[in-house]
């Protein structure tokens, strides 16, 4: 039994109702022809313009930039705009101190050395930097890399490649809770493994990793570590020397820094050493050539620094909000799983699967609230995430899998809101669904042979 | 001395309200509502004059950051999002 204005919304989001169309006739979608609706559902996907943006809900795909990051940026956007590494006049030496600055602001997060950071285009290259770097640099004497089944996109494309050159890399599998075994992982190391990489915070699932002990482990056993820590860093605490990491990947764009660069932590003592991947000029310490863009360095130094104060209220107001959103969910409505381990988890990323409900039809009915299924990496592909599958849920369940993320800047109406709204279309398709009415009268699903046609 | 400082610590901390209420994002407009009021209330009992000196200085960069991205914010606006009322 539907309400108007959730009829209203639901048929609002249909393309091709004018406003005063949709205002006077809530009930009458079937009076444009079928086939002119297809057409403008596929020609413009953007927001009409009296028509409402959505609740931004996907921290994790990326972060909104935070005001004070902005207003760090513009200087050097504006009039600062020289280039760094151009020594012989002020234009050059302003950039360069503000990229120093920053350096130093990024360092402090992690409790690194500034010398220890390598500004990158952003996470992706920082991964690829450090895994084919390390692994390129060592092959001499050493063709084993470990990583999981559960990492990044580029991290497990990086590893592809490195099969095609040679190395033998093992995919370590993950428990259920979505937690890589640490006794396995101590099997798996073989004298000529170079390097461990296992990521700090999950971007689909958010399961924290447990860092220090597989650092211990590889510094007992003198192989390389390294993490990618993009959803980690600014979120929870991090310290390269007590997680005992020698290489580590930032994002700029998930601490509500710009999009566009990142940086890299390679260590000094013991000195890690990687084959650069991009040539050129010798900046960065040789590691990666090209000009620093300073705005863009200003802006992630300014957005570490803000992540580095705001650290604990951020974190007790989002473990607030994630606790508000599942608890209302789950005593709303039935069979709800949360994927991943419940306690070792950063709470601002929460990932439900519904039973009995199929994630994108979910996701199509959540028009009002920016959600995903899963990464955006893979939000292309209809295949169910290869996270869900690694950590053993059903192919029903991965389907009907939605990811929410909470962040510095979401209200309690938005986390009421998206409940409600997410409540409201889980019984609603529910209802259509057959799968649930047998479940309702008692049949086990599992227990039905579906007949081949 | 402690009277005018109090009067100083108000009105610096009326002016952050007046100012983040016009920033035109809803998200941005919440945060700096609730930061301000948060950072505020924490700080309540801080006697020491130099650390009270460093929070204000500190809350007057805040006052003109707020004001240069409200005049950002409006160059670029945009539609409102679904949780906020309708303008009257």
């Amino acid at each position: 039994m539907m309400s108007r204005s959730v009829t209203r919304k639901l048929l609002g989001s249909i393309r091709g109702v004018s406003t005063s169309a949709r205002l006077n006739c809530p009930g009458a979608p079937a009076s444009a022809p079928a086939a002119q609706r297809g057409r403008e559902l596929i020609k413009s996907r953007e927001l009409e313009k009296d028509e409402l943006r959505p609740l931004y809900m996907d921290f994790q795909a990326t972060t909104p930039m935070d005001p004070r990051v902005l207003d760090a940026m513009l200087p050097y956007q504006v009039n600062y705009y020289g280039n760094p590494h151009s020594r012989t006049h002020a234009y050059g030496w302003e950039s360069e101190t503000a990229m120093e600055k920053a350096r130093k602001q990024v360092a402090d997060l992690i409790g690194a050395d500034p010398r220890e950071i390598v500004f990158t285009s952003g996470a992706t290259e920082s991964n690829n930097m450090s895994i084919k770097g390390v692994a390129r640099f060592y092959k001499a004497r050493k063709k084993h890399v470990i990583t999981t089944q559960t990492e990044h996109k580029c991290v497990l494309d990086s590893c592809r490649v490195l099969e095609s050159e040679g190395f033998d890399v093992t995919y370590m599998p993950v428990k259920s809770n979505g937690l890589i075994d640490l006794q396995q992982l101590v099997e798996t190391i073989r004298p000529d493994t170079s390097l461990v990489s296992v990521m700090t915070v999950n971007n689909e699932i958010g399961v924290k990793q447990p860092i220090k002990e597989i650092g211990t482990i590889c510094r007992s056993k003198n192989v390389f570590f390294h993490t990618d820590a993009a959803q980690a860093v600014g979120k929870i605490p991090i310290n390269v020397s007590e997680l005992k990491v020698d290489l580590m990947s930032i994002s700029g764009h998930k601490i509500y820094g710009p999009k566009g660069v990142g940086a890299l932590f390679v260590r000094r003592r013991p000195r890690v050493r990687i084959e650069p991947l991009q040539s050129g000029g010798g900046q960065e310490r040789g590691l990666r050539s090209g000009t620093v863009p300073t705005p863009l360095a200003v802006g992630l130094g300014a957005a570490c620094e803000l992540a580095q104060q705001e650290m604990e209220y951020d974190h007790a107001r989002v473990s607030m909000l994630a606790t508000r959103l599942v608890q209302k969910i789950m005593t709303e409505i039935p069979d709800v799983v949360m994927n991943g381990d419940p306690d070792q988890r950063y709470p601002g990323c929460i990932n439900l699967s519904f039973a009995y409900v199929e994630g994108e039809s979910l996701l199509m009915a959540l028009k009002d609230v920016a959600l995903s299924s899963g990464s955006a990496c893979t939000s292309a592909s209809l295949e169910p995430s290869y996270v869900l599958r690694a950590i053993g849920t059903d192919e029903d369940l991965a389907h009907s899998s939605i990811r929410f993320g909470i962040g510095r800047f979401t209200t309690e109406e938005e986390v009421d809101y998206t409940a409600e709204k997410c409540i409201q279309q889980v019984r609603r398709l529910r209802e259509m669904s057959p799968l649930w009415e047998m479940v309702q009268e008692g049949i086990d699903l599992k227990s039905i042979k579906w007949t081949q046609h | 001395m402690a009277a005018s400082s109090r009067a100083q610590v108000l009105s610096l901390y009326r002016s952050l309200l007046k100012e983040s209420r016009a920033f035109p994002s809803y998200n941005y407009r919440t945060y700096a509502l609730r930061r301000v009021r948060d950072a505020f209330r924490e700080n309540r009992s801080v006697k020491d004059p130099q650390a009270l000196e460093l929070l204000l200085n500190k809350a007057r960069d805040s006052l003109a950051i707020i004001q240069r991205q409200v005049s950002v914010g409006r160059m670029y606006e945009t539609q409102r999002t679904v949780v906020e009322p309708e303008p009257k």
